[in-house]
């Protein structure tokens, strides 16, 4: 043929080399696939917290006001912070449940490794035994357990009651009976004098 | 049924748009000509009842938007606004919360007018499928716009669906608590989370409206199933949807008003929960978490199950299950009233249905929750174990030759 250049002769760019097309074919389906991706990527991530809301990071909180038998209810991220000044009767109780009774055999820390078992020392304040702090989420679908105010219905195990779907903590905070699946969580804080704690 | 076009365009233009948008054309061999069986019975009105009340949301909606704030702050007291200040603002929000449950009422029984006539069987899978898909799409829909409103149920039905992704932690250790974060916005159910799910109540009912178009385009192809399940076989056994049909519809869908009517004005609180005139309070939890009725059933089957993951499973797949239908049904019959043996098993699951809907409303305790269980059971059962073994040892009742015998027969006349 006199001109094989497919660039000036159009009727040549059909020609018979099949493999030459795929490769065209293949590598602007996999560039436009790996684009569409790649912009799929800000449409899904702004659903995520933005930075006004990870930045509204930590409180303070003075327990000093907290007489023993009581309990506060503070604000942390949206969440209700459980704060309760046990008496020496609710600590003994948590502290002589034998492990294996218990439904989540894991502390729920955030101040300590993932894998501390759920003793009461585990979950309680560090040194400071009467104060238990953590969030007062249900972890079954998220109501706010009873037992903070004196009236309140405690559950079978004197610590706390989800009115939704039943279930049980004992006064460590620990699920014991009903449908949830752990132990309240316990959220990063630390003792910054002998009242007063930061969450966060 | 598929069939060739018969319009005359007369007017020029007519003529005019026929060659460009042929929009007259579909809509005469669609809806005026179309050959619709003669036997339908006030059972196959409620598509159009459907179509109609997705209208009443859909412009209801939009004028509620024109006067609603979605914001934590100010959401609870625009409505309280709207019920008092903007004019006939109570009209529209009454008959917006109103016509939603008119709206599921009619999605239940068209669903149901399916099952018993067998529509989803071949040649009618897609268009069975797509009404699921429509359902499920309603049920996102409502249960954002009831969490608008911002009240205590509200509030506490967002954070305790928005929780049941947690179970998830339990596959993937995060994975849960991740994706509810991502979908919250944040570290619990506040603002951006409000702001989201307005926006979305807002865009569903359209895709809902799209997913209607191709359901319909569905029905269009093998034509509507009938009373007697028998396939059209010759032009006698239909009759053109217009004006049979139109008039019918018509008819029904007035009658479906005067129901909606008594309830938007003599009752338009009865079927809400009281919690819901009380703000949200993130800090307590209302001491029973009931959804709106339409949701009974889903949650009753939800709370039947005491692992939270399989619990979560359970709900989804009462919904799930429903696409497989087609496939599920063994039998070749497409009416139950032809299938001795199914009959009982169907009006059984009528009853489980409205069981669960009444133990849904129930707290899971002691009866209650026994009888949740059995019913759930017996959900799954019917779906996955009795309609395929039914339709296998039944020896069905003789059928009749033609949609048109079967009318001659009931009325002992001649054709
Ligand atoms: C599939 C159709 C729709 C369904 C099933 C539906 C359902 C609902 C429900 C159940 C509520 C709560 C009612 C209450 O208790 O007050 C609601 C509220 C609301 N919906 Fe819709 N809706 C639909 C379409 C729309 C559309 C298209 C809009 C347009 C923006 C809209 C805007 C609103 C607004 C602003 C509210 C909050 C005010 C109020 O409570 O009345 N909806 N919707
Ligand atoms: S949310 Fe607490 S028991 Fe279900």
């Amino acid at each position: 043929m006199a001109n094989s250049d497919s660039s000036t002769n159009p009727s040549l760019a059909y020609d018979d080399d099949p493999s030459r097309r795929d490769v065209i074919l293949i590598g602007a389906g996999a560039f436009a696939a790996i684009g569409g991706a790649v912009a799929l990527w800000p449409l899904i991530d702004q659903m995520n917290p933005d930075a006004s809301t990870l930045s509204l990071a930590s409180i303070d909180v003075d327990l000093a006001p907290i007489d023993e038998g009581q309990a506060i209810t503070v604000m942390w991220r949206g969440k209700p912070i459980f704060i309760r000044h046990r008496t020496a009767k609710e600590v003994e109780e948590a502290k002589d449940v034998k492990l294996d009774d218990l439904v989540d055999p894991l502390a729920r820390n955030a101040n300590l490794p993932d894998d501390a078992p759920a003793t009461d020392a585990n979950r309680a304040a560090a040194d400071k035994e009467p104060w238990l702090v953590m969030i007062g989420i249900c972890t079954h679908l998220g109501c706010i357990p009873k037992g903070q105010a004196i009236g309140d219905y405690k559950g079978e195990y004197g610590g706390w009651f989800c009115p939704c779907h039943g279930s049980q903590y004992d006064t460590s905070g620990r699920i014991r009976k009903g449908p949830a699946p752990e132990n309240m969580y316990i959220p990063p804080y630390a003792f910054t004098s002998d009242t007063k704690i930061k969450i966060g | 049924m598929a069939h060739e076009s018969t319009y005359k365009p007369s007017t020029g233009i007519e003529r005019w748009l026929d060659s460009r948008l042929p929009i007259p054309r579909l809509m005469n061999d669609q809806f005026m000509v179309f050959p619709t069986p003669r036997n339908l019975n006030y059972w196959w009105t409620f598509g159009a009842i459907l179509t109609f009340m997705l209208g009443v949301q859909i412009v209801t909606g939009i004028v509620l938007a024109m006067h609603y704030q979605p914001t934590t702050e100010g959401a609870f007291e625009s409505v309280e606004r709207i019920m008092r200040d903007v004019n006939w603002g109570w009209l529209l929000r009454y008959a917006h919360a109103v016509g939603a449950s008119m709206f599921f009422l009619a999605a239940f029984v068209h669903t149901f007018r399916g099952l018993y006539y067998g529509s989803y069987k071949a040649p009618r899978e897609i268009l069975w499928m797509l009404g699921v898909l429509i359902l499920f799409l309603m049920i996102a829909t409502a249960f954002m716009g009831y969490s608008l409103v911002w009240g205590q149920m509200s509030f506490w039905a967002v954070t305790v669906i928005t929780n049941l992704f947690s179970s998830l932690d339990s596959v993937v250790p995060g994975l849960g608590t991740t994706l509810v974060q991502w979908i919250w916005g944040g570290f619990s159910v506040g603002e951006p989370t409000l702001n989201r799910l307005f926006a979305l109540h807002y865009l569903f009912p359209f895709v809902i409206a799209g997913v209607v178009i191709l359901h319909i385009w569905a029905l269009h192809i093998p034509g509507s199933n009938n009373p007697t399940g028998v396939d059209v076989k010759t032009p006698s056994d239909t009759l053109p949807f217009h004006p049979y049909y139109t008039i019918k519809d018509g008819f029904a869908v007035v009658v479906f008003c005067i129901v909606f009517g008594v309830l938007l004005f003599y009752a338009p609180n009865w079927l809400g929960h009281t919690d819901n005139y009380i703000p949200a309070n993130p800090l307590q939890t209302p001491p029973h978490i009931v959804p709106e009725w339409y949701f009974l059933p889903f949650y009753a089957i939800l709370r039947a199950i005491p692992d939270k993951l399989f619990g979560v499973i359970g709900l989804m797949g009462a919904i799930i299950v429903l696409f497989f239908i087609p496939w599920l049904d063994t039998s070749r019959i497409r009416s139950v009233s032809y299938r001795p043996i199914f009959k009982w098993f169907f009006w059984l699951f009528v009853i489980c249905c409205l069981a669960l809907g009444y133990l849904g409303s129930q707290a899971p305790e002691g009866w209650y929750l026994f009888f949740g269980r059995v019913f759930t059971i017996y959900y799954f059962a019917f779906f996955l174990i009795i309609m395929p073994v039914v339709g296998l040892i039944e020896r069905p009742k003789r059928l009749p030759g033609s949609i048109t015998e079967s009318v001659l027969a009931k009325h002992g006349g001649a054709a």
